[in-house]
C-alpha cells in the first residue's frame, strides 16, 4: 500500500469511529441520537461523547508517535512508551501531582489538566533518562528493553505506594492506572490537540536524522547528523507525548508499540510519512478500543487499557508466531 | 569543495595528517602511537591481520571516534570541522551497515545527499541526478524502488556503496565494500574505484582480500593497532612488510605484471608436478 493511500484510509477511520463513537453508549448503539431534539441527550453527545472520543483519538495518536519515535531513535522495533518506561515516570508524576494537591483524575480543570501534563511530562523524562542510564545507551537491545522494564515496575509501585497513602482517592486513581478513556474532556482535547500537533511537527522535522539512523548511528554521524541535538529533541518529544497522553487517559498499553508495527507492515516509506501514520493508527487503535470498551459489557464499562493490553498482547503473540514459522514482522 | 574535480596528480598537501597518541575502545588499546601521511588522490588499501585495527583507523579518520592526538583532514583538525562540511568532504561507509527499516533503495541512497541539504528543503534536481548516477555505477539503479530489507546481501552492499558515492565527497573511507560481492562485481567495483582515482578521489578502504588490495595504489600495512608500513604496492619493501605482518605465512607472487598473494609459494605448486 502506498502511504498515501493509507493516509486516506486512516483518515476516513479516524471520522467512522468518531461518528460511531459519539453514537455508542451505555444503551449500546443508538442511531436516532443525532437527530434527538432531547437537549439531555444532545448534552450527553456534545458535552460527554464527542470530547471523549476526540480524547481517545488524540491520546491513541499521541502513544502511537510517541512509539513511532522511540522505534526509531533507539532502532528497536520493541522500543514503546510502555515498555520502556516513561509511561510509568508519567503515572508516577500525575499520582504525585494528585497526592500533593489531594485531587481526584476525575477533575475536570484545565488549569489542573495542565498541571498533571506538567508533572507527567517531568516524571516521563526522568524515567526515560533512568532507563537510559542503567541501559548504559541504547546499542543493546535486550538492556536497554530490561533496564525500562524495571524502571516501570519500580516506578509503577511508587505510584501503588501513594494510591495507598491516600485511601479516598484510590479507586479513581485504580481505575486511572489501568488506562481509561472515562475521565476525558473537552478540557482535555483542548490539551491533547496542540501537544499532538506540537509534537508531530517536531518529530516530522528531524524525521531524515531518524532515516539517517536506520544505517546505524556511526553512518548518521558520518552523515553530519548532530545526534545530540536530535536525541535531547526527540526524547523530549517523546516524554511529552506520553505524559500528556498519560495525564489524560492513564497508562494505556501497547498503543505505542502496535501502531508503527501495523503501519510499517503495509507500506513501505521514510519517517515523515511513518510518524505521521502511526499518529493516525494510534489514534484509530484507542478509539477503536474505546467503542469497544463502552459497547462490549453496556451498561457496564471497561477500563479501555484493559483492552489494549488484550489486544496488544495478542498483537505480539502474533508476531511471535509469525517469527517462529519463518514469516517477517 | 566541488567534487571529482581535483587533478590526478597528488598535491604536496596529505589528505590526512595522522598523529595518534592512541585510541581506546571499551578500555581497550586498539590504536597506538600512529604517526603518518596518507597522500592526496589515488588508491590506499588498509591491510593486516585479524584485530590489527584497520576498522578502528579507518573509523578514527571518519571522525567517529574519540582519540587521543590529533588527525587533519586536509590541513585542519577533524574536531574544527562542522558536522556538514565534514560530511560534504568525507564520506564513510561501515562494515554491515544496520537497515533493518523500511526504507526504499533509492532512498537509502539519498540520504548520502544529506550533507548537502537544508533542514526541511525537498531533495534538489542535483540531488536526484547524483542518486540516479551512483545507482547506475554500482548497477543497482533497477530495484530502485525495492525496500532495502528485502534484497540479497551483495545488492544490499551495492545499495550501500551507491549512498556513499552520492555523497560526491572527494574522499572516500570504505570498510570491506566487497563483503557479499560476487567476482563479477568486484571487477565493476575495482573500475569503479580507479576511475574515482582518475577524477582525483581518495579512497581508503579497509580490505581482507589481499588479491585486490595488491591492485590498490597503495598499501597501508597494520600489525597489532600500529603502522607498520606504507608505500607502493609494486615496492619491495611493502612486500616484506605484508609478509611479516601476516608472520611469513603468505607468499606475493608476480603473474604477468600482476601482484598475487597465495597461501602457498608457486614454486611448490611446480614441484608437485
Amino acid at each position: 500500500m502506498k502511504p498515501t493511500q493509507l493516509l486516506i484510509t486512516l483518515l476516513v477511520a479516524a471520522l467512522m469511529l468518531l461518528l460511531l463513537g459519539v453514537l455508542v453508549g451505555s444503551t449500546g448503539f443508538e442511531s436516532g441520537m443525532l437527530t434527538a431534539p432531547d437537549p439531555a441527550q444532545q448534552q450527553i453527545l456534545w458535552d460527554i461523547r464527542l470530547p471523549r472520543s476526540l480524547g481517545a483519538w488524540l491520546a491513541g495518536a499521541l502513544l502511537g508517535l510517541a512509539g513511532a519515535v522511540a522505534q526509531g531513535l533507539f532502532r528497536n522495533p520493541l522500543a514503546d512508551p510502555y515498555l520502556l518506561g516513561p509511561s510509568a515516570g508519567a503515572g508516577l508524576g500525575v499520582a504525585f501531582a494528585l497526592v500533593a494537591l489531594g485531587l481526584s483524575p476525575a477533575a475536570a480543570a484545565f488549569s489542573l489538566k495542565l498541571g498533571l501534563t506538567g508533572a507527567a511530562f517531568i516524571g516521563a523524562m526522568a524515567a526515560m533518562m533512568l532507563t537510559l542510564v542503567l541501559a548504559r545507551g541504547v546499542e543493546q537491545t535486550l538492556r536497554l528493553l530490561l533496564a525500562g522494564v524495571i524502571v516501570g515496575v519500580v516506578l509503577g509501585s511508587g505510584t501503588t505506594l501513594l494510591m495507598l497513602m491516600k485511601p479516598d482517592i484510590m479507586r479513581a486513581m485504580q481505575v486511572f492506572m489501568l488506562g481509561t478513556t472515562g475521565f476525558l474532556s473537552w478540557q482535555s482535547a483542548e490539551l491533547l490537540g496542540p501537544v499532538l500537533l506540537l509534537t508531530l511537527l517536531t518529530a516530522m522535522g528531524a524525521s531524515r536524522a531518524l532515516d539517517a539512523l536506520t544505517l546505524g548511528e556511526a553512518t548518521a554521524h558520518s552523515l553530519g547528523v548532530r545526534l545530540g541535538l536530535v536525541r535531547v529533541t526527540l526524547i523530549a518529544v517523546l516524554a511529552l507525548a506520553t505524559g500528556t497522553a498519560v495525564a489524560q487517559t492513564g497508562l494505556v498499553a501497547f498503543v505505542g508499540l502496535v501502531a508503527p508495527h501495523l503501519v510499517r507492515s503495509n507500506c513501505h516509506g521514510r519517517h515523515n510519512a511513518l510518524l505521521l501514520l502511526s499518529a493516525l493508527t494510534g489514534g484509530a487503535l484507542l478509539l477503536a478500543a474505546d467503542i469497544l470498551a463502552r459497547g462490549l459489557i453496556a451498561p457496564q464499562e471497561l477500563p479501555v487499557g484493559v483492552l489494549t493490553s488484550l489486544l496488544g498482547g495478542g498483537y505480539l503473540l502474533m508476531l511471535m508466531h509469525r517469527r517462529r514459522t519463518g514469516g517477517s514482522a | 569543495m566541488s567534487p571529482h574535480a581535483a587533478p590526478a596528480e597528488a598535491p604536496a598537501a596529505p589528505v590526512f595528517d595522522i598523529a595518534l597518541q592512541q585510541v581506546q575502545l571499551q578500555g581497550h588499546t586498539i590504536l597506538h602511537a600512529i604517526q603518518t601521511r596518507l597522500p592526496r588522490g589515488g588508491w590506499t588499501a588498509i591491510v593486516g591481520p585479524n584485530g590489527a585495527g584497520k576498522s578502528t583507523l579507518l573509523r578514527a579518520l571518519a571522525g567517529l571516534l574519540p582519540v587521543q592526538g590529533r588527525i587533519q583532514l586536509l590541513g585542519q583538525d577533524l574536531r574544527h570541522w562542522t558536522p556538514k562540511a565534514r560530511a560534504q568532504a568525507l564520506a564513510w561507509l561501515g562494515q554491515n551497515e544496520a537497515g533493518t527499516d523500511t526504507l526504499r533503495a533509492a532512498e537509502v541512497v539519498m540520504l548520502g545527499r544529506l550533507p548537502h541539504q537544508a533542514w526541511l528543503a525537498p531533495p534538489s534536481p542535483q540531488d536526484h541526478e547524483a542518486v540516479r548516477q551512483a545507482m547506475l555505477d554500482t548497477q543497482c539503479w533497477d530495484w530502485r524502488e525495492r525496500p532495502l530489507n528485502q534484497l540479497s546481501g551483495g545488492e544490499r552492499q551495492r545499495v550501500l556503496l551507491a549512498r556513499a558515492l552520492a555523497t560526491r565527497a572527494d574522499v572516500l573511507l570504505l570498510d570491506e565494500p566487497l563483503a557479499h560481492l560476487d567476482p563479477p562485481h568486484q571487477l565493476d567495483w575495482l573500475q569503479l574505484v580507479r576511475g574515482l582515482a582518475q577524477r582525483g578521489c581518495t579512497v581508503i578502504s579497509v580490505l581482507h582480500e589481499l588479491n585486490v588490495a595488491l591492485q590498490a595504489d597503495r598499501l597501508l600495512v597494520m600489525r597489532a593497532g600500529r603502522v607498520a608500513h606504507l608505500g607502493a604496492c609494486d615496492a619491495p619493501d611493502t612486500h616484506q612488510a605484508l609478509q611479516q605482518a601476516f608472520e611469513q605465512r603468505l607468499h606475493l607472487a608476480s603473474v604477468q605484471g600482476q601482484w598475487l598473494c597465495l597461501p602457498f609459494a608457486l614454486d611448490s605448486l611446480e614441484s608437485k608436478k
